[in-house]
């Protein structure tokens, strides 16, 4: 009697499984899905020599059109294989080397670009023409001989300019003021150790204080500042213009912010451009690439108008190449800093384990 | 002392019989767990190519390496306690009481299981900063340990409901009839032979905790470090493999000695006898846990209705423009695919991931489990068992980073070119799932007496009858409990699935982590509709799962 039912059950399942078979996708990306059927056909998905795969971290985007028109010119086929934020893309590249699982990275930022050089990650490439703009982000020491600029973003703390307004209190403009008891209570960053713009916020802090730079943390904690462990957490929950109704009205992100926050013409944030870090993010070819000419034509294509002028809107990010016009909103109210905070990528890797353990220190006790 | 035969000694058939049921469970567990963590923890060993113990030695002598340690053991310990005395009154009313709607609970209590940690921490900050602000315990421990009983309540009303809805009330009749009271009853009766079902699904909970990655770092606001994710922090940002590979191996020692004690907790011999109750009407003596279900309820509904609640509304009023979002690619093209296409995808790779999981699990719980009375277990096959045990409880011990980064770096040359795998998902999950699925299995397996078996053969039953009249009614509930598990588990499974999903084929909690990352306040109310797609399909399979065996209930 019971094997009746449990052939129901296994009848139920198969059902499930055939019925989500049957309402495949339309589009025809070999999406590798693993199904019961697919074990019939068996063999692994090894890469065609027409594939060209980048390894990314999981902010990586762009119109689906535009990689398609891409892929139609050139024959290729991009595979994107993304996963983790900067740093742990960058570590993925540093445990592959020499046999890396794809042929052209992109999101390796200024933060962990000598991590990645130094462990020979990537294969020397230039863009035969290099746009005009881009050279002056290469990273210092590489000249752009491994690793190309694509786009640049700041990291700046930014203000809910409507509830500064309705509290009838003036925003703050600088770090120092964050540490007015006016603005206790009142900000909230993503943790250093757990967030790119995290740590691109401790590093403006040691960029503006140099040793002081733990003074001023043990200060900005002892007024209140509250520390999430991702972006998401700060911005999306507490923050009073996220998705969450949050209740703190200042918070560390990006420079582009304003751009996103637009009702009705007017946009209620404001970027603090006295506390920008600058962060460029690179691509490059790898060691071992199986797929060389087609890794590098993704590295030209990246630089090319198209992608350039689609990055803002799909990235938040500002383009490198110099006279790329800006969305409307953004040309509106995304403002860069004209002097941003930066330490040296050379000097970050020397010290960022000990700064890290140190920013851990000062900030749970 | 048991010896009611002359022994026989324990022949070389028997150890045959169970390494030959062990041997597929444990290649898999060997190539896709056991060579990616020693490709990683080796690494660790040999910076430089060569080796360097002493390196790794001096991690331990750290004093934040023994904080974090510390937090760990204790915070973990506190939430097991919690976790059990909250599930085991739950897991007699939703198992043993006649109430209405009881399936619908019970396949909601399971939901928590596949929330996404970021979604859960949104909803229990929702409620701690909001309604709840008085008690004061945003980003404190009771937070972290709040996140963990809701995440974990699930393991032990499930495992222990389904040995409780199992047992024979003949002996507690039997106490109760002879002058004992309920509580007497319960201490020396039912206690006893739940035991083995309560030890298993406390060290799951308490490998869950320990392991517990998004709670810690979400509800603790960064100030609090678990081993777990100290090892993420030194793996993915600091490349501190030397560090890592000592808490790795530290984590693996305070895993194995506690699956040890475990062992030793658990006796050997479950009752061997079955006679199943049927559900009871609720009396006035059965107020105090219908009391602290009903709290647990609470509990446990507060931050999903926050979460609801958040997905209806965009801009202060009420609409399901979220839910119809949810076909798109949000705002600013945040994802590639719509989530509606995640979901989908979602649950194909959750059918394959259950079926291994169920198979594996069943082979492992059978060579565990099977044991004759036949003859004299010898000591060495008992010590045989019981390795084979703890070792497909380890994957729970061991952190997702250090698989997933294994995997690069250990399948990434033939014969074992796996990293591109589409089956790499599927069978990532199932180990993790692996061992919820065996600590179901393996109680009910045990309590068979292999005399029935036996008086089966002699009445003339073939080795498959004997397995149909024998097995399958003891095992049939639960093989669908574990089966619940394995599906909710590959559902909501994220670290491991997030390194080894490809971006064109990413699963839902992998989508809503993109979402909740991306500005945009369509994406965000996305994100927090995708997860109560999530939570009604689980809670829908779980429910098709109850409802199917009702039919076979009533037959019986």
């Amino acid at each position: 009697m019971r094997m009746r039912a449990l052939a129901t059950v296994g009848t139920a399942v198969l059902l499930a499984t055939t019925g989500c078979s049957v309402s495949a996708k339309e589009d025809s990306t070999p999406a590798g899905t693993p199904s019961n059927q697919a074990s019939q056909s068996g063999g692994s998905t090894a890469p065609k020599i027409s594939d060209v795969v980048l390894v990314t971290h999981d902010s990586w985007n762009l119109p689906k059109k535009l990689v398609a028109q891409w892929e139609q010119q050139t024959g290729y086929h991009l595979v994107v294989r993304a996963s983790g934020d900067a740093g742990k893309l960058t570590n993925k590249l540093v445990l592959t080397q020499g046999n890396p699982d794809g042929d052209v990275s992109f999101g390796v930022d200024n933060t962990f670009a000598t991590r990645a050089l130094k462990a020979d990650v990537f294969a020397p490439y230039t863009p035969s023409t290099l746009p005009a703009g881009v050279s002056s982000y290469d990273v210092a020491g590489d000249d752009g001989q491994h690793l190309t600029p694509v786009d640049h973003s700041g990291v700046c703390v930014n203000v809910d300019t409507t509830w500064f307004a309705s509290h009838k209190i003036p925003a703050p403009q600088s770090l120092d003021d964050l540490l007015k008891p006016a603005y206790k209570n009142l900000f909230v960053t993503p943790g250093a150790t757990t967030s790119s713009p995290g740590m691109a916020f401790l590093l403006a802090t040691i960029a503006q204080y140099g040793d002081g730079w733990q003074d001023y943390w043990t200060k900005l904690m002892a007024n209140g500042a509250q520390i999430t462990d991702g972006w998401d957490q700060a911005y999306e929950v507490e923050f009073t213009q996220g998705g969450g109704n949050g209740k703190r009205p200042i918070v560390l992100s990006y420079d582009s912010d304003p751009a996103f926050t637009v009702k009705d013409g007017q946009t209620s944030t404001k970027a603090l451009l006295d506390t920008c870090f600058s962060e460029v993010e690179y691509a490059g070819v790898l060691n071992g690439a199986k797929n060389v000419p087609g890794a590098e034509a993704f590295v030209d294509w990246l630089l090319s108008p198209q992608v350039q002028a689609k990055l803002p809107d799909s990235m938040y990010v500002y383009p490198v190449v110099a006279g790329t016009a800006l969305p409307a909103e953004w040309a509106k109210f995304a403002i860069q800093s004209p002097k941003p905070l930066t330490v040296s990528p050379t000097e970050i890797d020397t010290h960022r384990e000990e700064w890290l353990q140190q920013w851990s220190d000062v900030t749970s006790r | 002392m048991e010896r009611r035969h002359l022994s026989l000694s324990p022949s070389a058939g028997r150890y045959a019989t169970l390494l030959a049921l062990a041997a597929v469970p444990v290649a898999v567990l060997a190539v896709f767990f056991v060579l990616p963590v020693i490709g990683m923890v080796g690494r660790g060993f040999r910076p430089e190519g060569h080796w360097d113990v002493g390196g790794v030695l001096e991690v331990l002598r750290r004093p934040r390496v023994h904080r974090v340690l510390w937090f760990t053991l204790w915070s973990s310990t506190v939430a097991t306690a919690f976790t059990l005395a909250l599930g085991l009154p739950a897991a007699y009313v939703l198992h043993r009481l006649a109430l209405p709607l009881r399936g619908v609970v019970r396949a909601a209590l399971l939901v928590p299981f596949v929330l996404p940690t970021v979604v859960v921490g949104v909803a229990f900050r929702e409620l701690l900063t909001g309604p709840l602000s008085w008690l004061s315990i945003d980003g404190t421990p009771t937070a972290i340990i709040a996140g963990l009983v809701f995440f974990n309540v699930a393991v032990v009303i499930r495992a222990v409901g389904a040995a409780w809805e199992g047992l024979d009330v003949r002996p507690a009749e039997a106490a109760a009839a002879l002058g004992a009271g309920p509580f007497t009853v319960f201490r020396t009766v039912t206690l006893p032979a739940l035991r083995p079902s309560i030890v298993g699904a406390a060290s799951v909970v308490f490998l869950f905790c320990a392991t517990s990655f998004g709670v810690v770092l979400t509800l603790g606001g960064l100030r609090y470090a678990s081993v777990e994710t100290e090892i993420y922090l030194l793996t993915t940002n600091l490349l501190d493999l030397q560090g890592a590979a000592a808490l790795s191996l530290l984590q693996l020692t305070v895993v194995v000695t506690l699956l040890g004690i475990g062992a030793r907790l658990r006796p050997q011999r479950a009752s061997t006898q079955r006679a199943p109750s049927r559900p009871r009407r609720p009396r006035l003596a059965d107020l105090p846990q219908l009391t602290v279900t009903a709290l647990l309820l609470i509990f446990v509904a507060a931050p999903l209705a926050a979460l609801l609640v958040g997905s209806l509304r965009t801009e202060g009023h009420w609409t399901l423009a979220n839910y119809r979002a949810l076909t798109s690619t949000g705002s600013h093209q945040a994802l590639l695919e719509p989530v509606t296409t995640a979901l989908d995808l979602s649950l194909r790779i959750a059918v394959d991931a259950t079926s291994f999981a169920l198979v594996l699990g069943l082979l492992v719980a059978l060579s565990v489990s099977r044991r004759g009375t036949g003859h004299r277990e010898g000591r060495a096959e008992r010590r045989v068992r019981g390795t084979l045990d703890a070792f497909f409880m380890l994957p729970l011990g061991v952190s997702a980073v250090t698989l997933g980064f294994g995997f690069l770096v250990t399948l990434d040359r033939p014969p074992l070119d796996l990293r591109d795998s589409p089956w790499l998902v599927p069978i990532a999950q199932a180990l993790v799932a692996l061992p919820l699925v065996v600590r179901t299995l393996v109680p009910a397996l045990a309590g068979i007496d292999d005399r029935q078996r036996q008086a089966a053969a002699s009445l003339g039953a073939g080795p498959l009858r004997r397995m149909l009249v024998v097995d399958v009614p003891v095992l049939w509930r639960p093989l669908l409990a574990s089966a619940g598990f394995a599906f909710a588990v590959s559902l909501g499974e994220f670290g491991a699935t997030s390194f080894l999903a490809r971006d064109e084929n990413a699963t839902v909690p992998v989508v809503i982590y993109r979402l909740i990352g991306h500005p945009g306040s369509m994406n965000y109310g996305m994100a927090l509709a995708a997860s109560c797609v999530l939570a009604a399909t689980t809670a829908v399979v779980m429910l098709i799962v109850e409802r199917l065996r009702v039919p076979s209930l009533g037959v019986l």
